[in-house]
């Protein structure tokens, strides 16, 4: 069960690596990094030379597409243990650079969503960033009852994994916080939730 | 229907700031305070001039905290179609006119950490209530601000007295001194948006250079009043109300439909905003599009026109009214 056709669902547009820019910062999670891979059949690997990579690979360490990137021989490729610990990296960095330099987003939704949330606070418009959706399908969901949020939920409705109601997941998506908006699916009969489908796989 | 509710203002002041250039404060009629706007709003003036109404858009320029009255700076043109002559030469302290609420198509990006401004002429009037409102939010800003000559030139002591000169930089024709874009859109820290009004070539090659140099459309901004270029006479036909109206060659179709008492949506005037955008049934000749609005695609379609600026080449266009 999902709540889809909402407007504030993301569109994805591509990583398309814009050749006007001074600098390229890389943020991929998993198999996001063969959005970047594709890049560089599509438009050739100059611009590999301007660019900076920070690679997690999550959920994908058994792809090895760490050893793939450091193959392209960018100006920098910086491999991180965890999210947190790349998002960490990627706001030090956002913090230095200067106009001119595009930011490319790519891997799952809650990854692309969190480190847009990165961006946004140094001031860069989202539309302005360029994201590619790569790998699982999964969501990362806010519970609009508690504010508690699910990484990875892959099912609807799905448990709630800081007050344990079972959540509707819908498409209603929340730039500010990267993430879609869960809400209470048997409120008025407690227990009578339907049964968990997988939709996100 | 045009949502407009007009004030009746006295002019309060005149001052001649610069060659060409003379500022006017209006004040209501009734004693009400304005309402507050936000930097780079402007207004519609309407101006009985003899037996033409005109209506020319303005920026704002007094300080958008100041409820007291609204101040308004016009360079007088050239070729004017008849309001910077009816501004400069008959308007007196003391005349009624009539202004429209403020309305803001070039506002500044509350989210941006750093403001540039970039302004050419009379285009540092936006700029002027824009810097006030900066100054006391705190926000990082400066300008660039390009001037014929140092008495064409409007309010750059002032700003460079009150902003400091390490904010206000002054580029001089005469002094064969010109604003250097490249050098200054090289090193901006990430999150700067950028903010250019003044004469079209003017915005267009900083455009282009900050495009060329990697910036996002997201993050350039700019603003130009178009006024209606003149062309040969023709007749609009409204298939909705049967009409028949003559469009002369000083006049808009916009200014065309007024004069014959058509209530036509109007925002801007000035080809920027989008409000007048009006569907053509047929044409027999060609459009002649003068507007900042329409997509290419809109333009080359030939099925909608910005009424306040553009007009045709041929005798006779059928419009969706």
């Amino acid at each position: 069960m999902l709540v889809a056709g909402i407007k504030s669902r993301p569109v994805y547009g591509g990583l398309n690596v814009d050749t006007h820019a001074k600098r390229h910062l890389f943020a991929l999670e998993g198999e996001g990094a063969l959005a970047l891979m594709d890049q560089v059949k599509a438009v050739g690997p100059d611009f590999l030379e301007h660019s900076d990579i920070l690679y997690v690979a999550a959920a994908s360490a058994a792809h090895e597409h760490d050893k793939a990137l450091a193959k392209l021989g960018a100006d920098t490729l910086w491999v991180a243990p965890t999210i947190p610990v790349l998002l960490n990296r990627l706001n030090v960095m956002l913090g230095q650079a200067h106009m001119g330099t595009h930011i490319y987003l790519s891997g799952t939704e809650g990854f692309i969503g969190q480190a847009q949330q990165v961006a946004m606070n140094h001031g860069v418009d989202p539309a302005s960033l360029h994201k590619e959706h790569r790998g699982s399908t999964a969501r990362r969901v806010q519970c609009v009852h508690c504010k508690g949020i699910t990484d990875n939920v892959t099912t609807s409705p799905y448990t709630c994994s800081a007050c344990g109601l079972p959540l509707l997941v819908r498409d209603h998506y929340s730039r500010r916080l990267g993430a879609f908006q869960g809400v209470n699916i048997d409120a008025e009969e407690p227990g009578t939730a339907p049964k968990p489908q997988e939709l996100f796989p | 229907m045009t949502i407009n509710t007009e004030m009746k203002v006295r002019v309060a002041k005149v001052t001649q700031v610069a060659d060409k250039v003379k500022r006017f404060r209006f004040e209501r009629v009734d004693g009400e305070p304005m309402p507050v706007f936000s930097g780079g709003a402007h207004v519609i003036v309407s101006m009985r001039d003899g037996k033409a109404l005109r209506r020319n858009p303005y920026s704002l320029m007094s300080s958008p905290e100041d409820t007291k009255g609204y101040e308004i700076s016009v360079l007088r043109v050239e070729n004017s179609r008849g309001g910077s002559a009816f501004l400069h030469e008959t308007l007196k302290e003391g005349d009624e006119l009539v202004l429209s609420q403020p309305v803001n198509l070039f506002p500044f990006d509350q989210r941006a950490k750093k403001h540039i401004m970039m302004a050419g002429g009379i285009g540092i009037t936006p700029f002027l209530a824009m810097m006030d409102q900066m100054e006391r939010e705190g926000k990082n800003f400066e300008l660039h601000y390009a001037v014929r000559t140092r008495t064409h030139g409007a309010y750059w002591k002032d700003l460079q007295q009150r902003y400091g000169a390490h904010r206000v930089k002054v580029y001089c024709d005469a002094e064969n001194l010109f604003i250097p874009v490249e050098k200054i859109l090289a090193n901006q820290p990430l999150g700067t948006h950028l903010y250019v009004c003044g004469p079209a070539g003017m915005i267009n090659g900083v455009l282009g250079k900050a495009r060329d140099m990697g910036w996002p459309k997201q993050n350039l901004h700019s603003e130009e009043f178009l006024a209606p270029p003149p062309g040969k006479a023709f007749q609009v036909k409204l298939a909705k109300s049967s009409r028949a109206i003559d469009v002369a060659p000083h006049q808009s179709i916009l200014e065309a439909l007024e004069a014959n008492g058509v209530d036509a949506p109007y925002l801007c005037r000035g080809g920027a905003c989008g409000q007048c955008e009006t569907g053509v049934v047929s044409c027999d000749g060609a459009l002649e599009h003068n507007d900042h609005f329409l997509e290419p695609d809109d333009k080359a379609s030939g099925r909608k026109i910005m009424i306040c600026v553009s007009r045709i080449k041929g005798n006779e266009v059928t419009l969706d009214l």
